[in-house]
């Protein structure tokens, strides 16, 4: 009798196409169902799209890489939601294009930050955050201070997240370069942070 | 979840289990060509590769793990709608507001529906909720004595006040006030700071750069510091007395503050953002706006009063 298994340990081409059957078996349970399903679909009641300067901001969140530190995902353990408050519901993600859900807690998570803090608080904290938490290990981004924002991008980014569905008006999208013209990357992140997890009311 | 879905889900998930079952059961046939126990023909720097059935161990605990698949399926939630005999949840889903949240909590605690989140929440509140009742009955300033209601306030505070006001309480330069000093913003009763930690203070310092210009605010300067002994130019300080009627509105005729503002009293040289000659011309300059942010919603009444109490026991 001949070695059957040896026509997949011996050629690369097939045992890949079957890895890959392999795990999309996984994904179609895990992930496809999810993407049809309502809840997923419908935003919270107080939901509201990010206002220019705060989706100015979490562009900025993005680019510092403050993902790789902080999770925005309370998940539903008590030891969670009496350090962060209410759990994180899918709802309130709907028009995150793309998650910033994070799966690395270096620092705490962020997704019921808004409010949590002043935003003189904030200032402070990302200028420094050792002025404020002497056992921080987070560094500190002074130059947001010290970039402003042009608005250039700021009305075609909205253009592409209404593409994903994110309800903005025209009105909206028109006045948008206004909004954040000559503001700092300072205030548009602070903007951004102050606005988290406050939809769920 | 429809019916399709869970039937694509089920079709799925059943078919590579009883797969895997197939599988398992065609490698324990000698398929190699080999007689069992003999060599393949491989052998690298005198290690020759037999060919050895799978390990029994192995092969019975691949068993077990299939046929304790179908128990785990039957009982928790893996097939869609199908299966979950027990009704289990890790929590509730599709909530569109706290209030909805809060009812169908409620409504599982009625039901006896399996939440894990919620039994979680449960089992804690009746622990729990007993002691602080306890304390919620007792006025701050008394339970300000109970060494154990204070290393509660202690670990609270910790977690949700050190960030600003720091570990040991003292605050830091730049508007967040120290708690140790006794000297208070908004008044230091412990229905007072109970008030503040539930709705949050919202401080407004105007802007008096417009109004003043920039030598008036050099003269009022010079006024406000003397209030707190500080030696500064006479004839400075003698036009900024007559500019001070302006600030007299919140802080006072005798700059001794006013509680129900939450304007500091400026005779005490404790400073919120710096008392050097420079920080108070930029806080008069551009104005102050500090917050305290509201911790209703996060801590609850009950841990608040708590919270309360470590804070006025700091500095009675």
């Amino acid at each position: 009798m001949k070695n059957t298994h040896e026509l997949i340990e011996k050629n690369v081409g097939l045992l890949t196409v079957l890895i890959f059957v392999a795990i999309s078996l996984g994904a179609m349970v895990q992930i496809t169902p999810l993407m049809f399903q309502q809840q997923t679909m419908e935003p919270v009641k107080d939901l509201r799209p990010y206002t220019p300067l705060e989706l100015e901001g979490r562009d900025i969140y993005i680019r510092e890489g403050c993902v790789g530190c902080h999770s925005q995902m309370i998940r539903p353990f008590r030891a969670e939601t009496e350090r962060y408050g209410h759990y994180s519901v899918a709802g309130e993600s709907v028009w995150e294009h793309p998650f910033l859900w994070g799966s690395k807690r270096t620092g705490p998570d962020l997704a019921r930050v808004g409010g949590r803090y002043s935003d003189q608080w904030h200032i402070v904290h990302l200028r420094n955050p050792r002025d404020v938490v002497p056992e921080s290990n987070m560094p500190g981004f002074p130059w947001l201070e010290e970039n402003e924002l042009t608005g250039e991008l700021t009305a075609k980014k909205m253009e592409v997240f209404r593409g994903f569905g994110v309800p903005y008006t025209d009105e909206d999208i028109a006045g948008a370069k206004e909004a954040v013209k000559g503001k700092t990357e300072m205030q548009a992140l602070v903007a951004y942070l102050q606005s988290l997890g406050t939809h769920l009311k | 979840m429809t019916m399709f879905w869970t039937i694509w889900i089920s079709v799925i998930t059943l078919g590579s289990i009883i797969g895997c079952y197939v599988l398992l059961r065609w490698c324990l046939k000698n398929n190699a060509g080999v007689p069992e126990g003999e060599s393949m023909g491989h052998e690298f720097d005198g290690i020759e590769e037999l060919n050895n059935p799978l390990p029994k161990w192995w092969t019975y605990l691949f068993y077990v793990c299939i046929v304790w698949s179908f128990f785990y399926l039957a009982l928790f939630p893996g097939l869609g709608s199908f299966g979950n005999l027990l009704g289990w949840k890790s929590s509730n889903q599709n909530i569109q507001s706290l209030e909805e949240s809060r009812q169908m909590s409620a409504q599982a605690k009625e039901t006896g529906a399996l939440v894990k989140y919620d039994r979680e929440m449960q089992f804690a509140e009746e622990k729990y909720s007993p002691i602080f009742e306890a304390y919620a009955k007792v006025p701050v300033e008394e339970l300000a004595k109970d060494p154990n209601a204070l290393k509660v306030g202690q670990r609270l505070f910790a977690q949700n006040c050190s960030q600003c006001h720091g570990s040991d309480a003292r605050g830091q330069n730049g508007g967040f006030p120290n708690l140790t000093d006794d000297d208070w913003l908004y008044g230091g009763s412990g229905e007072k700071i109970k008030e503040t930690l539930l709705n949050g203070r919202k401080a407004a310092m105007p802007a008096w750069l417009a109004a003043m210009g920039e030598q008036g605010i050099k003269e009022t300067v010079a006024y406000v510091l003397s209030l707190s002994g500080r030696d500064t130019n006479m004839e400075l300080r003698k036009a900024g007395k007559a500019r001070y009627a302006a600030c007299a509105a919140c802080h006072g005729q005798d700059g001794k503050g006013n509680q129900l503002l939450g304007a500091p009293n400026l005779t005490d040289n404790i400073w919120l953002y710096g008392g050097s000659e420079r920080a108070v011309t930029e806080t008069l300059t551009y104005g102050r706006n500090g917050v305290m942010p509201a911790f209703k919603d996060t801590l609850g009444e009950h841990k608040i009063h708590v919270v309360a109490t470590y804070v006025y026991s700091l500095s009675n």
